[in-house]
């Protein structure tokens, strides 16, 4: 078992804005150094990496840039920000069996600047974009757009439960100097009089297009005790690919709202000694506004169908429930795959977030929904 | 070619494949990203070619299947067969979509697209754009009023010729 063996004891981060002059392998550099002197690690000591398939600084290029040492571990998770969680899951795991000792996760990205990847029009991966593309399904908006629709009218969801999702992220970026989104706050008539991106999603219900880069250090719990920052142990971990699921376009199979969430769910609360009732604050991953409900009612906050409910009475915001993507999110702070929820997760747990949730102990933090997916369960 | 053995029904699919054909328009009609087969879907767009709707059934068990994949799930044979559908099916989701979009298909947003569950079996689902009419397979994609759209009401497939030897099915509001 995983169960606190481990611990992230170094976060680091560039900037977030929708263009940074550096290039990401420069912005990778930057976010991996600053977690490794958050920690106070000699980069020497590295000998594990792990990142997401699509990463574009690679390996090589990381190690010998930042001064690595020999590298014994290092891998990649797919499925765009379905990985995140799977980063840090993979150092731990090498960590604890002795594959390595200080292992770095990563995400850089250049979304803000540059090119969105639907627009590629030579990648037209065979499947299943053959059986959505041509028929002008060509956005992971849109792909997401259609399960919301259907989710909307099973269980009486509404665009108040979307905007209650986009107001909590949005109230946590306007305190948050590091987000995006600072200085821009969102009302209600913002959300209702916007345009659409694929009904019924408005353009407040799309993440950021973000440049930036983010990066964590996991170590071993005896080795975290002599760092520099208060150990957030890494108590459970997870991740999930459900029997027959199709990726976004998840639409052919008998149960198309039961997402990747409840898989990794189902294995992340069997290997912890705690529940949903004990999580203080959750970091979850959102792409797109649905993705919340969705997520709330697979790591089972709720039952299925609740998850829009769920959100009313300022439940997400500070104060409530359960409150949420405290450093804005993707959807306000910024979008680098997810990466920000994790580093996010940490402050909370260091005590040291710009909206810090009173003591809080135990923070979940999530990867994509709708895409094969993984989570952590995160304490102090 | 990915089909074996003789389909239950009707003659096996053979000759040039939609394969080709794409490859041979370089992929785009009129700006627009034709099917990109691979050896598991190729049937599917031949048959659409004839203008029929089939779909991969498992040869031993019976499972039907969607999208196609090389061997069943339930029972593990690699041996398929192409079954017929009715075409008709209902509505099970849609969207609306708006710019940002490549440049041929903002030419004709706000258009929606619907996913269609099939009469013959539920959860064999089709994603295609919609037509106001059977007899009009080449409306233009924003052709039907979006007031026009529920979910759960009733379609017919037919087939628009995209490129030569290259069709898609796409969905005609029927009445009940
Ligand atoms: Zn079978």
């Amino acid at each position: 078992m995983l169960k606190d063996r481990t611990a992230i004891v170094g976060i680091g981060q560039t900037r977030f804005a929708k263009t940074l002059d550096e290039p990401e392998k420069t912005l990778a550099c930057r976010a991996v150094l600053a977690a490794l002197d958050d920690a106070g690690i000699d980069p020497a000591e590295v000998d594990a990496l792990a990142s997401y398939t699509m990463e574009e600084t690679d390996e090589v290029e990381l190690a010998k840039s930042i001064g690595a040492g020999d590298i014994t571990f290092f891998s990649r998770t797919g499925f765009g920000g379905g990985g995140s969680c799977a980063t840090v899951a993979h150092l731990a795991m090498a960590v604890a069996t002795g594959q390595a000792s200080v292992g770095v996760a990563w995400r850089s990205r250049k979304r803000g600047s540059g090119v969105r990847p639907w627009t590629n029009t030579s990648v037209q991966l065979p499947t299943p974009a053959q059986w959505t593309r041509p028929f002008g399904l060509l956005r992971p908006a849109d792909e997401i757009a259609m399960l919301a629709r259907r989710y909307m009218h099973e269980y009486g969801a509404t665009r108040d439960h979307l905007f209650n999702v986009a107001l909590a992220c949005r109230n946590r970026a306007n305190q948050n100097p590091a987000a995006v989104m600072y200085d821009r706050p969102l009302t209600r008539e913002m959300y209702m009089d916007a345009r659409w991106i694929s009904e019924p999603l408005c353009l407040y219900d799309n993440c950021l297009e973000t440049d930036g880069a983010l990066a964590c250090v996991v170590v071993s719990a005896e080795r975290a005790r002599d760092c520099r920052q208060r150990a957030v142990y890494i108590h459970s971990a997870a991740q999930g690919l459900p029997a027959q699921h199709h990726g976004m376009v998840n639409y052919w199979n008998d149960d198309p709202l039961t997402g990747p969430a409840w898989t990794a769910a189902r294995h992340l609360w069997k290997t912890a000694d705690l529940g949903p009732q004990d999580v203080d604050t959750a970091q979850i991953y959102d792409a797109f506004t649905p993705l919340i409900p969705l997520s709330l009612e697979g790591y089972g906050f709720c039952g299925r169908g609740e998850g829009a409910a769920y959100t009313e009475g300022g439940a997400l915001e500070l104060g409530g429930r359960l409150p949420i993507n405290t450093a804005g999110g993707g959807l306000s702070e910024g979008y680098v795959h997810g990466f920000n929820l994790i580093n996010e997760g940490v402050r909370q747990l260091r005590g040291s977030s710009t909206s810090q949730v009173p003591d809080a102990a135990t923070c979940l933090v999530t990867a994509g929904e709708g895409v094969p997916t993984s989570a952590l369960l995160l304490r102090n | 070619m990915s089909v074996t053995g003789t389909p239950a029904t009707g003659v096996p699919v053979t000759g040039t494949s939609v394969t080709e054909a794409v490859h041979a328009a370089g992929g785009m009609a009129g700006g627009l990203l034709l099917p990109w087969p691979d050896t598991d879907g190729e049937p599917f767009w031949q048959y659409a070619l004839r203008g029929e709707l089939r779909v991969q059934a498992c040869a031993d068990c019976g499972l039907r299947r969607f999208p196609p994949r090389p061997a069943c799930p339930r029972c593990h044979s690699f041996a398929d067969e192409w079954r017929p559908t009715s075409g008709r099916g209902r509505i099970w989701s849609f969207v609306v979509a708006h710019p940002p979009l490549l440049p041929a298909y903002a030419e004709q947003a706000p258009y929606p697209v619907a996913v269609v569950e099939l009469d013959d079996d539920p959860t064999i689902r089709l994603v295609g754009t919609l037509t106001p009419s059977v007899r009009r397979p080449d409306a233009p994609w924003n052709a039907v009023p979006v007031s026009r759209l529920r979910i759960g009401a009733p379609v017919q497939a037919v087939y628009q010729i995209l490129a030569p030897g290259v069709a898609v099915p796409r969905w005609a509001l029927t009445t009940p």
